[in-house]
């Protein structure tokens, strides 16, 4: 099934008088279930075209469909709608709320889609499962490590079971050891539950686990590569 | 969801509880500062009021015309029915005769020869009535340095700075010399019965209170007063009824009946107390307006650092798929509760330290030595109903407008912009 849909993307950002374009003509597509990340160095669009795949920003040409929903027709009701239903974000600074503890932290998306509490309390230890920390659901984000928060941003991000998780540059702030544990976190629930993954990043940690790699270069796309599965197992 | 957004706010202490400080000091300083103004305004109206002004004063029109020289030759004559008169037109409001002359104080010594001599100024109201309010009026009682309040004709109250630069003490006595109502020398024996220290330097410096039956004695002034003045029955002054009262009053006694008629003023109207009145009840929304207008701009920034400082946590929660409009009314909901939990504490702390300074006061007399104006020489504050409800406006439409203004920009700023804002 098709999760995601880009048609000749054009984004530009007004820059002084005149304007600078961050992408140019881009064109993919995203089905259920891919393990996909945008590649390229700083200012190569990749944020950008997160962003416009997240609904956070609108394409200034061209379309982008994301579950059917054309991200520049949708009003900031409509935009808000569909991240809390079908998205998940993990960013690189994790960006928990800190005054609460890890299980609020996970519990929030399902605050925001009404849930009562006994199916919240059920999908957020279910989540924290997921991620291993189901010891530590009464700390609060000052008390765990930098991989352990990342394990909060992973299970609040997966915790609605969206169709599309993005993250951006997610392992930017780790040591290889989290990053890899992050990862096969990442790479098991994008198998056992079917949820896209798509990432920004230029971390060659996170470009080995990628079953996709789109590399961006000036905005455009310059290359694209499909990864088997025995090569990333054999990586 | 609500219960969520309580448990952030009173966790992150910068974002409740430093807030809810720092507009508790700004509401209590606002109504602080505006009870002491009113009072130190209106002590110093009171106090003209109590010794000598009243709220409204009857005298002759010939007597009002010179009433800086209290021309006790145009004083007002029967005065115990003009009394009864003025009872039954104003019900609600105390009178009181009064008789205000000058002399000169003289000490014999044992032998009846001059010891010490002094001018001074005197005073005479109603001390020996059972029912008397002058005592309270003038805190005679609370005044008292050396000796007793008179308690038989022919006994008086001097101020005690006066009767020790005399060398008088209480039972010694004194010679009063004057001039009687028709002009003549008059000279009068007196008993010191205490010394008094009112406060007010200018009364400090040579004052004399006799029983009025005695001035009227020593005067020749039979059922005569220089004065008659008038208390609202709250005890402050109130110049638009003041105004009213004396309105009445005229329209009653006709000015072309002649200049011994009595004629009515409000404090206002006598001398130079009407600019006071004016110039206290300016300055005093003056300067209320400056500090609520400054305590307003303090939290409205307070209240507008607060929002801007949660633009991090805004993007997360817009990330999550927190409507834009949800984000931004859960801020105001949150201010409220800052703004109105700071000003409640602080319209009570302000209230708190204003009803001590009201009852005990903050002596000033340091600071008022040589004065020739009549004021008082401790500062009080006053609690009018004002106070109640004057902190709300800093303390509570200060800080919502605030955090509104920096909520706005949730709804300027694009959400990816807010997101590169979070990440930073």
């Amino acid at each position: 099934m098709e999760i995601i849909r880009i048609k000749n993307l054009t984004k530009r950002f007004p820059m002084g008088k005149g304007e600078f374009t961050a992408l140019r003509d881009i064109n993919l597509e995203f089905g259920t279930g891919e393990f996909a990340g945008l590649i390229g160095p700083s200012g190569s669009g990749k944020t950008t075209l997160l962003n416009i795949v997240g609904s956070l920003d609108v394409p200034s040409e061209g379309e982008v469909f994301v579950l059917g929903k054309s991200i520049g027709n949708l009003s900031s009701r409509e935009a808000a709608q569909l991240r809390k239903k079908n998205m998940g974000f993990i960013f690189q600074s994790y960006n928990l709320l800190q005054v609460h503890t890890v299980f609020e932290n996970v519990e929030f998306p399902l605050l925001l889609l009404k849930y009562n509490a006994t199916e919240r309390k059920k999908m957020v230890m279910d989540a924290l499962e997921w991620v291993g920390l189901t010891d530590k659901e009464k700390s609060k984000p000052p008390q765990l490590s930098g991989g352990e928060c990342q394990r909060v941003a992973i299970a609040r991000a997966m915790v609605k079971r969206p169709s599309l998780v993005l993250a951006d540059e997610p392992t930017a702030n780790l040591d290889a050891k989290n990053s890899h544990h992050i990862l096969q976190t990442m790479e098991k629930l994008n198998r056992e539950l079917k949820t896209t993954f798509l990432f920004a990043t230029h971390d060659d940690k996170v470009i080995n686990y990628l079953h996709r790699k789109i590399y961006l270069l000036d905005g455009r796309v310059d290359n694209e590569e499909i990864v088997e599965h025995s090569q990333i197992i054999q990586s | 969801m609500i219960r969520f957004l309580i448990k952030g706010l009173f966790r992150d202490k910068s974002r409740s509880r430093l807030p809810i400080i720092v507009v508790a000091i700004g509401v209590m300083l606002t109504v602080f500062l505006h009870a002491y103004i009113t009072g130190f305004m209106g002590d110093t109206i009171e106090m003209n009021a109590r010794f000598s002004n009243g709220h409204v004063k009857v005298m002759t029109r010939a007597y009002a015309e010179n009433m800086d020289q209290n021309p006790n030759d145009l004083a007002l004559l029967d005065v115990q029915n003009l009394k009864i008169e003025l009872q039954q037109l104003f019900p609600d409001m105390r009178w009181a005769e009064r008789i205000q002359f000058g002399g000169l104080v003289d000490v014999p010594d044992e032998e009846g020869n001059t010891r010490a001599q002094g001018p001074a100024i005197g005073l005479g109201l109603d001390l020996l009535s059972p029912d008397t309010k002058e005592i309270q009026r003038l805190n005679l009682e609370g005044s008292l340095v050396r000796g007793n309040l008179p308690a038989r004709p022919g006994e008086v109250l001097a101020s005690d700075i006066f009767s020790q630069r005399l060398g008088i003490k209480p039972g010694d006595p004194i010679t009063l010399i004057g001039s009687t109502m028709e002009g003549g020398l008059s000279i009068h024996n007196f008993i010191v019965a205490g010394t008094l220290s009112f406060g007010v330097e200018v009364m400090d410096r040579g004052t004399v209170i006799a029983d009025i039956e005695d001035v009227r004695l020593a005067l020749d002034m039979y059922d005569a007063a220089g004065e008659v003045i008038g208390f609202f029955p709250d005890g402050f002054y109130d110049d638009h009824l003041a105004k009213k009262v004396s309105g009445v009053f005229n329209s009653i006694y006709d000015a072309e009946a002649g200049e011994f008629m009595p004629v009515m003023k409000s404090l206002s109207e006598q001398g130079t107390m009407g600019t006071y009145v004016q110039l206290a009840k300016v300055w005093s929304w003056y300067i209320t307006l400056v500090f609520v207008i400054a305590m307003s701009l303090v939290l409205w920034n307070a209240g507008l650092l607060g929002g801007l400082r949660r633009y991090g946590e805004i993007g997360v929660r817009l990330a999550m798929g927190e409507e834009k409009g949800h984000v931004y009314r859960s801020m105001i909901w949150e201010s409220v509760f800052v703004g109105l939990v700071g000003s409640l504490l602080g319209t009570t702390l302000g209230l708190t330290i204003a009803a001590y300074i009201q009852v005990h006061g903050i002596d000033i007399s340091g600071m008022m030595e040589g004065a020739s104006l009549m004021m008082p020489s401790e500062i009080r504050t006053r609690i009018t109903p004002m106070d109640y409800y004057i902190g709300f406006f800093p303390g509570l439409l200060s800080t919502v407008t605030g955090t509104m203004l920096a909520g706005i920009g949730i709804y300027k700023r694009q959400t990816a912009r807010l997101f590169k804002e979070l990440e930073a």
